[in-house]
């Protein structure tokens, strides 16, 4: 076949190949390759714990995120409470930043929970394809003479062969994929490194350039949105702002409200950290 | 004949069915077009024709595939780079 699939077979057909030109006498062949199959069938293994832990650390920054949001709208509410609307705004805005990152963070980790999926079943394939060759490979050293073996051992190797490069590129995409968290996931400690996550009722109303910055990123009509509702809330006259937010998520914030304090208090913790890249971006 | 979609399964179909010739030129078609929404559909198109008339291979059967397609999630520039580059498995 000429087309992308002609391609592809050849490709593979000389990769399989290559495996198999290790070893000369038939019995050493096929222990070789039953030998190199047991040894991949670990790297798969290897491979799909990466995709795992990725997964985790991606899920705990989730979870981080989820903390900011909810301490970011305690304070904004605290904020417009105490009369300082500009702060409001300025936590409104942040928690735009936050949630616009929390939506891109849990389509990543839905995207290698797919991925580990495709890597685990085809770790179950390519286990009882290398177990049937096992099986096999007793069979041709009782039965065959050493030229009849070399026959059935390529034949029967090279269907675990083709096996193994399929999960090997599968494990290849996977790693390409966890790459790209991984820069998701550096994003993520940027934006903390840039005070995103500080504790905003101690900036004061003074804008700084992260704030300038902050504006400029989020959306101001769900901005000015989520500060009418919030003002509706606390039963303060609202002023005609631009077109409304959406609907029902600080209802849900107020509720777990409590749960903010524990975020305040890992917040300030990794404000310390982040000081130094914040400041400089201020000079 | 056996045609394996590569990190999916294999398949045995029929032998000498024309169509999926068919459907693979209209692929490398696409991919010279260089136009992505073409070429999509193309590939889609070949991986619905295998899925739909071939029986899927036992996972313990040894048997080698005539036909090997490239993963299902497989992009433009992939495609592109089979037929220029080292392709998607190097060396």
């Amino acid at each position: 076949m000429p087309g992308l699939t002609g391609r592809m077979s050849t490709v593979v057909k000389a990769k399989v190949s290559k495996l198999l030109d290790k070893a000369e006498d038939p019995a050493e062949t096929l222990d070789y390759s039953y030998q190199k199959q047991v040894e991949q069938l670990q790297n798969v293994k290897k491979g799909i714990a990466d995709v795992v832990t990725a997964k985790k650390r991606l899920q705990m920054q989730e979870s981080t995120l989820q903390q900011q949001v909810v301490k970011l709208d305690t304070q904004a509410r605290q904020a417009l409470s105490g009369g300082q609307e500009d702060l409001a705004r300025t936590a409104l805005e942040r928690k735009n930043v936050v949630q616009t990152e929390l939506q891109s963070l849990d389509t990543q980790v839905h995207e290698l929970e797919e991925q580990q999926q495709k890597l685990t079943d085809s770790e179950q394939k390519l286990r009882a394809k290398i177990e049937a060759f096992r099986t096999k490979k007793e069979v041709i050293k009782a039965q065959y003479s050493a030229a009849e073996a070399q026959v059935k051992i390529s034949e029967a190797a090279t269907g675990v062969g083709e096996q193994m490069a399929d999960v090997g590129l599968a494990m290849q995409r996977a790693v390409d994929k966890t790459e790209n968290m991984k820069a998701r996931a550096d994003a993520v400690g940027e934006l903390e490194a840039a005070g995103t996550f500080d504790d905003i009722t101690q900036l004061g109303s003074g804008e700084d350039d992260i704030d300038r910055q902050l504006k400029q990123l989020s959306s101001n009509s769900a901005v000015e949105g989520d500060l009418a509702k919030l003002k509706g809330e606390l039963n303060m006259p609202t002023q005609p702002a631009g077109a409304g937010g959406s609907a029902g998520e600080l209802g849900a914030a107020s509720d777990d409200a409590e749960a903010s304090d524990g975020a305040g208090t890992q917040g300030s913790a990794e404000q310390d950290a982040s000081n130094a890249p914040a400041e400089g971006g201020q000079g | 004949m056996i045609v394996r979609i590569s990190g999916e399964d294999q398949y045995r179909l029929p032998d000498g069915d024309g169509r999926l010739n068919e459907l693979d030129n209209a692929v490398l078609a696409a991919v010279q077009s260089g136009e992505e929404g073409r070429f999509r559909l193309a590939y889609d198109n070949l991986l619905a024709f295998v899925r739909a008339n071939g029986t899927p291979v036992a996972d313990d059967d040894l048997e080698t595939s005539d036909l090997i397609l490239p993963p299902p999630d497989l992009s433009l520039a992939e495609a592109s780079s089979e037929f220029t580059g080292e392709g998607l498995i190097p060396d």
